[in-house]
């Protein structure tokens, strides 16, 4: 694997200013991504994982949101300080994207064929006929059967599983060098996941596009990514390899989310561990650690002041005070 | 609690008397026969096709449900699993008779659930709860928690005073873990996963035999899912009840189930006990199912055999002919093209039935 950076995002914070006060949806996020790598960006709903990969797009709705501050640099060049007009051209061209919900995703009104042909003819200057050819190969490639016929149909008229796969065709048309995969699989059946799943790791490998996905999916990621970023209230609370977070995880929420699942090789009568209480406010967090409500750790400190993420061990990054103490996974990695 | 509940249910007419005594001799013999609580049969749920606006002509028909046969017994929990499109929502919906059987029967009891109307259909209701999906959609933004939690309880009337109700109501919610004092509050001032509480609340208050489930944390966050599925594993315990868990993800049933039975295409391809299904499945379905499932342990999921299966579930509308299950098959036979092979369960090990197509396969 090649060990140059592709991204680096350097304190990124993005907020949005809401009637009910500023919510950090983003707050001080810093990580970096090489090339060819797949991260996988985990998290529940409202930790801030799609604002990053939106802010990273530029693509935050604003108002209400704004990009507060930070570097998102990509192959050395700063996208938050390019040009609208520069962005246009990052856009699809060098950054896919897939998004999560393949029904509002697409155009209605277009064909598929014209919505594929679009990005070709604009970021790669094709002509209409090597635009169609080339999306009649791209929708091939994806494993859709008959092409040629489905150029001309439009979205209301296929699957979900097959809308998704047009997606992935579109986002990788331009062959670019990230891909960030939004809960691209989060609306499928276990079986058309397994297939999504498949189709993106097989064309980015063969590309060296380096990948990241973004899902609540702890599995989705066991399978898929080499490294993991967990995000809870809006930060980072620990990033590292697949093995080191998974297996000697340092941060309490993290063993808190591989407990609650269940998966097929647990014994299956064990109880479930799930972490207790809710998700704090985001409006409203405490002055210190934003986990300490639902934490079995927790102390006088943790109260005080929050902890910053740190290197705890090489290449692995916890924000915990106690993550000296935070035990082996209790079940699950043990078989 | 059932006793003193006929003198204040009079009302309902002399019907009433008779499901009491039914409902009791059942329990009763529950413990020395094996009648199973709920016993569905041979059941079809289809859906006309119809085309044209004034006058409309059928075109077709979906067999969104097409000849299944299931029973549920007291305190067990059968889990449903398939994709979206193999009709197991719709047994639920047709067990609650939220959409009627087109054929077969629903024994409840042992009493044929599928012509009950009017005050005969409360009444069998009153025996079955359900949960819903969607937290946000299944409960009506106007009505408050406690107003949500206490309706069957007037529907049905099980409470005769004012103070009563109130105590039912305060003792529902303590139950599935939310506090009485919030009982004024609206749906949408809580999050998800009490919404989902309050869901179980309202299933469980006309004191139901049995539940259906109906993928209810799928819409949940991964950390509160663990919560609810505990909740309604407690539940179970507590009150004994009976569950049918409809959902699409394979580990949370097997954490949850004792039977499960797979269903593609309105069918049932392979039932058997939990055990049976995750450590000795037969259908390629099941496999195929079973090895698409991504578990959150990285060193599983690099040694994993993957059958990824090909193109989607086919239209119900236009099934295919012969095995429904052949076009996606990793290795249909020549039989299974021409239809050749002879359709429907046959039992490999006691308890543990799966098509007849698949049994040789693998």
């Amino acid at each position: 694997m090649t060990m140059s950076t592709l991204l680096d995002i350097k304190n990124l914070s993005t907020h949005f200013n809401t009637s009910a006060g500023t919510i950090k949806a983003v707050n001080d996020v810093s990580f970096k991504l090489r090339e060819g790598e797949t991260l996988g960006l985990v998290g529940e709903s409202g930790c801030g994982k799609s604002v990053t990969a939106l802010s990273i797009m530029r693509l935050v709705p604003s108002p209400p949101g704004r990009i507060v501050s930070g570097d998102v640099i990509f192959q050395g060049k700063n996208l938050l300080e390019i040009s609208e007009e520069e962005m246009q051209n990052v856009r699809g061209r060098d950054i896919g994207m897939i998004f999560q919900e393949p029904m509002t995703s697409l155009n209605p009104v277009l064909s598929i064929g014209r919505q594929l042909r679009e990005p070709l003819e604009l970021h790669l200057g094709m002509t209409k006929q090597q635009s169609l050819k080339r999306s009649s190969e791209l929708l091939e490639l994806v494993g859709i059967p008959d092409p040629a016929t489905r150029l001309k149909t439009f979205p209301h008229q296929t699957s979900g599983g097959q809308r998704q796969r047009i997606m992935i065709a579109m986002a990788l048309s331009c062959e670019p060098k990230l891909l960030i995969a939004d809960e691209a699989t989060t609306a499928l059946d276990v079986t058309i996941q397994a297939q999504i799943l498949e189709i993106i790791k097989e064309l980015t490998d063969r590309l060296g596009t380096s990948v990241i996905i973004i899902t609540h999916n702890l599995g989705v990621v066991a399978r898929y990514a080499d490294s993991v970023n967990v995000m809870y209230a809006g930060k980072l609370r620990e990033s590292g390899s697949l093995d080191q977070v998974y297996k000697e995880s340092k941060h309490p929420y993290t063993v808190g989310l591989l407990n609650s699942v269940p998966t097929l090789d647990l014994d299956a009568d064990v109880r479930l561990q799930p972490i207790r209480g809710e998700i704090p406010n985001l409006t409203d967090l405490p002055e210190g650690c934003a986990f300490i409500d639902r934490c079995d750790y927790a102390t006088q400190k943790c109260e005080e002041s929050e902890p910053e993420l740190e290197e705890v061990e090489d290449a692995h990054f916890g924000a915990c005070w106690e993550h000296r103490r935070v035990g082996k996974n209790l079940q699950g990695i043990t078989t | 609690m059932l006793g003193t509940q006929t003198s204040w249910q009079k009302p309902a007419g002399n019907n009433y008397v008779t499901i009491t005594t039914a409902h009791s001799t059942t329990d009763e013999t529950d413990s020395n026969s094996q009648s199973p609580l709920l016993d569905i049969r041979d059941l079809k749920v289809h859906f006309p096709v119809t085309e044209g606006f004034i006058i409309q002509r059928q075109v077709g028909v979906i067999k969104a449900v097409d000849g299944v046969n299931l029973s549920v017994n007291p305190g067990e929990t059968l889990g449903l699993v398939g994709e979206s499109g193999s009709g197991k929502t719709t047994i639920g919906r047709a067990i609650l008779k939220l959409e009627n059987a087109t054929e077969g029967q629903i024994l409840l009891n042992g009493e044929d659930i599928t012509k009950s109307t009017g005050n005969r259909l409360r009444d069998v209701r009153r025996q079955l709860g359900m949960v819903f999906q969607d937290p946000f959609g299944s409960l009506n933004p106007r009505m408050s928690a406690g107003n949500l939690v206490g309706e069957p309880l007037k529907i049905h009337g099980l409470t005769t005073t004012k103070s009563e109700y109130k105590r039912r109501v305060a003792e529902l919610l303590k139950i599935v873990g939310l506090n009485s004092m919030m009982a004024g509050r609206y749906p949408h001032e809580f999050s998800g996963g009490q919404r989902q509480r309050i869901g179980v609340a309202r299933a469980l208050a006309a004191k139901p035999d049995v539940m259906v489930l109906d993928e209810p944390v799928s819409a949940l966050d991964v950390s509160i899912q663990a919560q609810v599925i505990n909740l309604i594993k407690d539940l179970q315990t507590e009150f004994g009840l009976a569950y049918i868990f409809i959902a699409h993800d394979l580990s949370v049933v097997r954490n949850i189930s004792d039977r499960v039975a797979v269903m593609y295409l309105g069918k049932i391809v392979e039932i058997g006990s939990r055990d049976d299904i995750y450590n000795h499945p037969k259908h390629a379905y099941t496999r195929a199912l079973l090895s698409a499932v991504p578990t959150a342990n990285p060193d599983l999921e690099r040694s994993r055999e993957r059958i990824v299966l090909e193109g989607d579930i086919p239209s119900p509308l236009n099934p295919p002919s012969g095995c429904v299950f052949r076009p996606r098959c990793p290795k249909p036979t020549e039989d299974c093209r021409d239809g050749k092979i002879e359709m429907g369960l046959i039992e490999i090990n006691p308890g543990h039935f799966v098509d007849k197509c698949c049994v040789n396969c693998g």
